[in-house]
C-alpha cells in the first residue's frame, strides 16, 4: 500500500504529434520501468495501426516509481493520451482519473487547436497543469515566443514551463521533479467503503475483459466480490494488477491508486466507462457522477466486395466491437450493394482505422459508402426519428422538418491563410462566431454543420493552408435547416449507396461535382451511360459517359501471347472489384472517391 | 486437344536482336552492338535447331520468320545457313513461307538478292511512315525516298513484299492519313501491316509521355476514327483486314503470323524468343534468355537456350486461343473452342455480344465484327467469362 502523499497521477496531453508518447518513453526509460533492451520509440503505441501511422489512438497507463530529490520514492501513474480529435473522448475520461496534466507544446509549432481543447478540459477537470515546451532541439524551436503564446492564448502562467527535448532526453529530470513538486497528491479515505471509477476496459485474448480502475476511497483486493453500480452486475476479482506497462500482480489497491482487474467478464459492452465499482456488501451509498458514453457521430455502410464474404464480415465486426464500444454496427441491405453493415464511428479517422483493421486483420475487401451524420426527422405526427442512412429517408409528405448536428469548430491558422479558411468555412455553410489573434496566428471559431465536416473538410483545411492549420471541434446542438435527399442515378437507376443528404442551396453544386466525378470514375461501357443527380423526380445535374469505342492491342504476335494472357487475368481480377448495377459496373473505390470535392 | 495445334500449323521464329539504332517507341528485344561475331551466332542458331528437332522431329514446316531487331543486318550466309539446316531437319510444306524483316535502308537493300538465293521468299519492310517529318519524329534513320528505292529493289527480288506503317501519330490528321494511306496502297503489292502507335512501357516515348512531352496523340475517340478510316480506305482498295492490324488480298495473308493467331505450334529461337509446343496432352510455353550475350554464351557452352518451361493450364490454353484467334476476321472454330473449354459459350453472353454488334456466329465459327475488333479486349474478356 502506498501513502497518498507519495502518489502522483497525471495525464500527458497535447496537440497531435507534439511528442506526448515520446515524452512518456523518456519517463519510462529514466525511471528504469522498462529494461533498456525492451525500449522502443512510442513504446505505449502497441497496436499495429498506431505504429504504422505514428499516432496514438488509445490512451495508455503506466505506473512508474521515481526516487525524488527529497529522498522519497513516489508512485507515478501516467496516462498517455491521443491527440487526434476523433479520440478526444479518450482524453476526457483519462483526465477524470487523475489530478494533474502535463501540457506538452511543440516549441517549433506553438499552441494549436487541440492544445486549447485539451487545456480547457484539464481546467474543467480541476487539474493542476505543468506546461512543457518540447522539441527544443529543433532549430525552428522558439521557446520564448511559445511561452508568450501560452500566456496570451490560454491564459496560463508559463513562466515555469519546462523546456525539454523528449527525443534527446534533455530536461526530463526537471519534468520528473515537477511532477512531484507541482502536481497535487490524490485524496481519499482508506477506511471508507470502496469507491472506484471504471476508467477503461479492453479485451485481451488470454484474460478476457480487462477493467482499468482508479480507486477513490477504500481498498480493493484480489478475491473481492464487487458490484458495478450502473449495470448492477456482481463479479469476483480474479486478478488484480498494475501496468508497468506489462501487468504485474498486486495484492491490493488503495485510494489514489490506478490498476486493472479481470473478473470473467465476457464483453467490453458489459462494462460502462465512468461506472462506479464498490463492494457487493457494505458498498458505498452514492456513485460517482459517471460520464456520458462516447457517441458515434459518423455513419457509413460497409459491404463486402465479394458478397460471399458477408459472414466473415459479420464475424470480424463482432470481434472488433468486443474491444471498441464506441463503434456501433447494425445489419443493412442495399439494393445496390447487397448485405452489409451500417456502422457508426467517432469520426473519419476512427472510420478509417476500423476499416483498415477489418481489411487487414480479417483479410476482407470492403466497399465503404458515403459517410453521413445522424439527422433528426421531425415527422408530422410529432414523432422524432434518427436518420442514419440517407437511403432510409421516408416520403417527404410525412416529414415536418429536418434537423442536423452542428459543431463548434476552433481553427488556428497563420494569418496568411486566414482568407482561405474563412472562404472554406463559408462554403461549408459556416457561421463565424469569433476571430482573434495571437501574434501572427489567428484563432477562428465557427459554427458549422457536422455533415459538411465529416468528409473531406480536414483534408481541404490541410491543403489550403499547406498543413499549417489545426482544427478541433465539439458537437454543439441539433438545428433545423433546409435539407433534402439527393439521389444519384446511373443509367437511369438510383444507386442507393450514393444517396446523400444535402442543403437545398448547395444541392446543384454538390450534384454537379458528384456526376462529374463519377463520369471519371466509371469506366466506359459498350453503351452510353447517363449519370444524374436528382432531388425527388427532379434532375439537377447530368453527365453522359460515352460508349467505349476502342480497346484493342495493335500488335500481338508469338512473343506477346503470355503478356496478353496476364493482362486478361488482371482485367478479370479488376472486374471482381466492380459492383454491378443493372448493366453498369462501378468500381469499388468510386463510392468514396466520388464524394471528394476539389473546390 | 492433343492435335489441336495442327489447325494452326507449325512455324519457326528466329530472333536477331541487333539494330543500328534504338527507336524511341520500340519495346522489342533489340540492342545496338558495336561488333557482332555473326559466325558464332550462326553456330548457336544451328545448335538450337538441332536440339529442338530432336524433340519435335518430322513436323511439316509451314513458315519460317526472321524477326528482330533488324534481321536485314544479318549476313546472307547466316540466313542461308539457318534455312539449310531447317530443310535438313524437317520436311517443308510445298508453299513454305520464309519471311525476313527488313529495314528500308540502302545497305539492307544490297543484300536482298543474296537472301533470296538463301531461301527467303518474302520480306516485310519497316516503312513506318510516308512523311519525312514523321519518320524523324519516330526516330527512324531512313527517309521516304530511300525507303521507296529499297522497296523497289525488294519487289524485283521477291514475289511477296509487305510493309509496315505506324499511324495515329503525333499531330496526325485524319485527312492526311487518308492521303498517306492512298499513297501506301498505290505502292503495296498484296500485304500491309498498319499499327496504331502504342506507347509501350519502358520506352523513351513512355518516359516522354509521363512527363507530358509526347503531345498531340489522339484520344480514344479519335483513335477509333483513325481505325475506322483505315478499314474504309483499305477495304475500298481490296485490302481487307484479315487481322486487327494486318491487311492482305485474299490468299496473301502472312502464313507465319497465322500460326500464332490460329494457335499452332512454333519454335522460338534466339534471345528472348517465345515458343509454344504441344507435346502429348500438354502445351508448353518456351522462352529464351533475353540478353543477347547471355543467350549466346549459354548456347555456346552446349546448354539449352531456354528458361524453365511452363505448361499452360487448360484455362490458360483456352484464354490464349481466344486472345489470338479473335484477332482474325475468320474468327475461331466452335469445335476447337468446345474442345478446349469443355463447354459452350453462355447463351446470355453470346446474345449480348451479338446484339451489341461485336460478334457474328456462322459456319461453325465465332468471328468479331469490325466494331468488335475495335473493342477486342472487352469481347475477349466477355467470351472468356462466358466459358468459365
Ligand atoms: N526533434 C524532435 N522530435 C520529437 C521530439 N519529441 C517527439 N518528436 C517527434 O515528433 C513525432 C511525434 O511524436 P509522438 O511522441 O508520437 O507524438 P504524440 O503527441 O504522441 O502524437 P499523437 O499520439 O498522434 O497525438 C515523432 O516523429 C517524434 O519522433 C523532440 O523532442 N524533438
Ligand atoms: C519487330 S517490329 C519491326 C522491326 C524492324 N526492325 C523495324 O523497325 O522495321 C514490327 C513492327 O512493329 C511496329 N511497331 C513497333 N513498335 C511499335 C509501337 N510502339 N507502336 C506501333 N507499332 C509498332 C512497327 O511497324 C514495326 O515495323
Ligand atoms: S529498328 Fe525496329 S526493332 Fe530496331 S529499334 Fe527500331 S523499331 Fe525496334
Ligand atoms: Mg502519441
Amino acid at each position: 500500500m502506498t501513502q497518498l502523499s507519495h502518489i502522483r497521477n497525471f495525464s500527458i496531453v497535447a496537440h497531435i504529434d507534439h511528442g506526448k508518447s515520446t515524452l512518456a518513453d523518456r519517463l519510462i526509460q529514466m525511471t528504469g520501468t522498462v529494461a533498456q533492451r525492451d525500449m522502443k520509440a512510442q513504446l505505449l503505441d502497441s497496436m499495429d495501426i498506431e505504429r504504422e501511422r505514428g499516432i496514438t489512438i488509445k490512451a495508455n497507463t503506466v505506473r512508474i516509481e521515481y526516487p525524488a530529490k527529497d529522498g522519497q520514492t513516489y508512485i507515478l501513474n501516467l496516462i498517455d493520451t491521443p491527440g487526434h480529435v476523433d479520440f478526444a473522448y479518450e482524453v476526457s475520461r483519462s483526465m477524470r482519473a487523475v489530478e494533474g496534466s502535463l501540457l506538452v507544446v511543440d516549441a517549433s509549432q506553438g499552441v494549436e487547436a487541440q492544445t486549447l481543447a485539451n487545456v480547457y478540459q484539464a481546467i474543467d477537470a480541476g487539474h493542476d497543469i505543468v506546461p512543457v515546451l518540447n522539441k527544443i532541439d529543433l532549430p525552428a524551436a522558439e521557446p520564448d515566443r511559445v511561452k508568450a503564446q501560452i500566456e496570451d492564448v490560454i491564459g496560463l502562467d508559463a513562466s515555469d514551463a519546462i523546456p525539454i527535448s523528449a527525443k534527446s532526453g534533455l530536461g526530463i529530470p526537471d519534468v520528473l521533479e515537477a511532477i512531484v513538486t507541482r502536481l497535487p497528491a490524490p485524496h481519499g479515505d482508506r477506511d471508507a467503503p470502496l469507491k472506484a471509477m471504471l476508467v477503461d476496459s479492453w479485451y485481451d485474448a488470454y484474460l478476457g475483459v480487462v477493467v482499468m480502475i482508479r480507486v477513490m476511497d477504500g481498498v480493493i483486493r484480489k478475491g473481492d466480490r464487487v458490484r458495478m453500480m450502473q449495470t448492477n452486475a456482481v463479479y469476483g476479482i480474479d486478478k488484480l494488477a498494475v501496468l508497468k506497462p506489462q501487468m504485474v500482480d498486486i495484492d491490493e489497491l488503495g485510494p489514489g491508486e490506478i490498476g486493472v482487474f479481470t473478473a470473467s467478464i465476457k464483453q467490453v459492452r458489459d462494462t460502462r466507462v465512468g461506472d462506479t465499482i464498490t463492494h457487493e456488501r457494505k458498498g458505498c451509498d452514492a456513485p460517482l457522477p459517471g460520464f456520458k458514453p462516447a457517441q458515434p457521430v459518423v455513419f457509413c455502410g460497409l459491404f463486402p466486395v465479394d458478397a460471399a464474404d458477408f459472414e466473415n464480415l459479420r464475424d470480424a465486426i463482432e470481434k472488433l466491437s468486443l474491444n471498441d464500444a464506441s463503434f456501433s454496427s447494425e445489419m443493412e441491405t442495399s439494393a445496390a450493394l447487397g448485405f452489409g453493415f451500417r456502422c457508426g464511428f467517432l469520426g473519419l479517422l476512427h472510420l478509417e482505422v476500423i476499416r483498415d483493421r477489418l481489411e487487414r486483420e480479417y483479410d476482407l475487401d470492403l466497399i465503404t459508402t458515403a459517410p453521413s451524420v445522424v439527422f433528426k426527422l421531425h415527422m408530422k405526427d410529432g414523432e422524432v426519428r434518427d436518420l442514419h442512412n440517407p437511403a432510409d429517408m421516408p416520403d417527404l409528405t410525412y416529414v415536418d422538418h429536418i434537423e442536423e448536428p452542428r459543431i463548434k469548430a476552433t481553427i488556428m491558422v497563420p494569418d496568411d491563410y486566414l482568407g482561405d479558411i474563412l472562404k472554406l468555412c463559408q462554403d461549408r455553410r459556416g457561421i463565424q462566431l469569433d476571430l482573434s489573434y495571437a501574434g501572427s496566428r489567428a484563432m477562428v471559431v465557427y459554427d458549422l454543420p457536422l455533415a459538411e465536416v465529416v468528409f473531406d473538410f480536414y483534408d481541404r483545411l490541410k491543403s489550403v493552408t499547406k498543413g499549417y492549420a489545426s482544427f478541433d471541434y465539439t458537437i454543439s446542438e441539433y438545428r433545423e435547416d433546409f435539407l433534402v435527399k439527393m439521389s444519384i442515378l446511373v443509367n437511369e437507376e438510383p444507386v442507393d449507396a450514393l444517396a446523400m443528404m444535402v442543403h437545398r442551396d448547395r444541392a446543384e453544386a454538390r450534384g454537379r461535382a458528384m456526376v462529374e466525378k463519377l463520369k471519371e470514375l466509371i469506366p466506359r461501357h459498350m453503351f452510353k451511360i447517363p449519370i444524374q443527380a436528382a432531388i425527388g423526380a427532379r434532375v439537377i445535374a447530368r453527365e453522359t459517359l460515352s460508349a467505349m469505342r476502342k480497346d484493342v492491342t495493335a500488335k500481338c504476335y508469338g512473343g506477346d501471347a503470355s503478356r496478353k494472357r496476364k493482362l486478361l487475368d488482371k482485367q478479370k481480377a479488376g472486374k471482381k472489384k466492380m459492383r454491378q448495377f443493372g448493366k453498369v459496373e462501378i468500381p469499388q473505390e468510386a463510392f468514396i472517391s466520388a464524394l471528394k470535392m476539389d473546390g | 486437344m492433343q492435335e489441336d495445334w495442327r489447325d494452326g500449323g507449325f512455324g519457326i521464329y528466329v530472333h536477331w536482336p541487333f539494330c543500328q539504332s534504338k527507336c524511341p517507341y520500340c519495346d522489342f528485344n533489340s540492342h545496338v552492338a558495336e561488333r557482332v561475331d555473326q559466325s558464332r551466332w550462326l553456330t548457336a542458331y544451328l545448335a538450337e535447331l538441332d536440339r529442338l528437332a530432336a524433340e519435335v522431329p518430322g513436323r511439316l514446316v509451314n513458315a519460317v520468320f526472321f524477326g528482330g531487331g533488324t534481321p536485314s543486318l544479318m549476313q546472307p550466309d547466316v540466313v542461308a545457313g539457318v534455312l539449310e539446316r531447317i530443310r535438313k531437319l524437317w520436311p517443308q510444306a510445298n508453299d513454305v513461307e520464309v519471311t525476313l524483316e527488313a529495314n528500308p535502308g540502302s545497305i539492307e537493300a544490297g543484300r536482298f538478292r543474296a537472301y533470296r538465293e538463301g531461301g527467303v521468299n518474302r520480306v516485310s519492310m519497316g516503312m513506318q511512315a510516308m512523311r519525312d517529318e514523321d519518320l524523324r519524329r519516330l526516330g527512324r534513320m531512313h527517309r521516304v525516298a530511300e525507303a521507296r528505292a529499297a522497296f523497289d529493289i525488294a519487289r524485283d527480288c521477291f514475289d511477296r513484299v509487305s510493309f509496315d506503317l505506324i499511324y495515329a501519330r503525333q499531330d496526325q490528321s485524319l485527312a492526311d492519313w487518308r492521303a498517306e494511306l492512298d499513297e501506301a496502297l498505290a505502292m503495296a503489292v498484296d500485304h500491309l501491316s498498319l499499327y496504331q502507335l502504342t506507347v509501350e512501357e519502358g520506352t523513351v516515348f513512355a518516359e516522354r509521355f509521363k512527363r507530358g512531352q509526347l503531345r498531340g496523340l489522339p484520344d480514344e475517340d479519335k483513335a477509333a476514327d483513325f481505325y475506322e478510316v483505315t478499314q474504309e480506305v483499305c477495304g475500298a482498295a481490296g485490302m481487307q483486314a484479315y487481322e486487327v492490324s494486318n491487311h492482305a488480298r485474299p490468299g496473301a495473308e502472312s502464313r507465319h503470323n497465322q500460326v500464332y493467331w490460329r494457335s499452332g505450334d512454333w519454335l522460338g529461337i534466339g534471345p528472348g524468343a517465345h515458343g509454344r509446343l504441344t507435346l502429348g496432352s500438354r502445351r508448353w510455353t518456351t522462352e529464351a534468355p533475353r540478353a543477347p550475350g547471355e543467350w549466346l554464351a549459354t548456347v555456346g557452352r552446349g546448354l539449352a537456350g531456354e528458361l524453365p518451361r511452363e505448361a499452360l493450364t487448360p484455362g490458360e490454353r483456352l484464354d490464349e486461343f481466344l486472345i489470338m484467334g479473335l484477332r482474325l476476321s475468320e474468327g475461331i472454330a466452335l469445335d476447337r473452342m468446345l474442345g478446349l473449354a469443355g463447354k459452350g459459350l453462355r447463351a446470355d453472353i453470346q446474345a449480348e455480344l451479338e446484339s451489341d454488334g461485336l460478334i457474328l456466329m456462322g459456319n461453325g465459327r465465332i468471328a468479331t465484327t469490325e466494331r468488335g475488333r475495335l473493342v477486342l479486349n472487352h469481347v475477349i474478356r466477355r467470351i472468356s467469362e462466358g466459358l468459365s
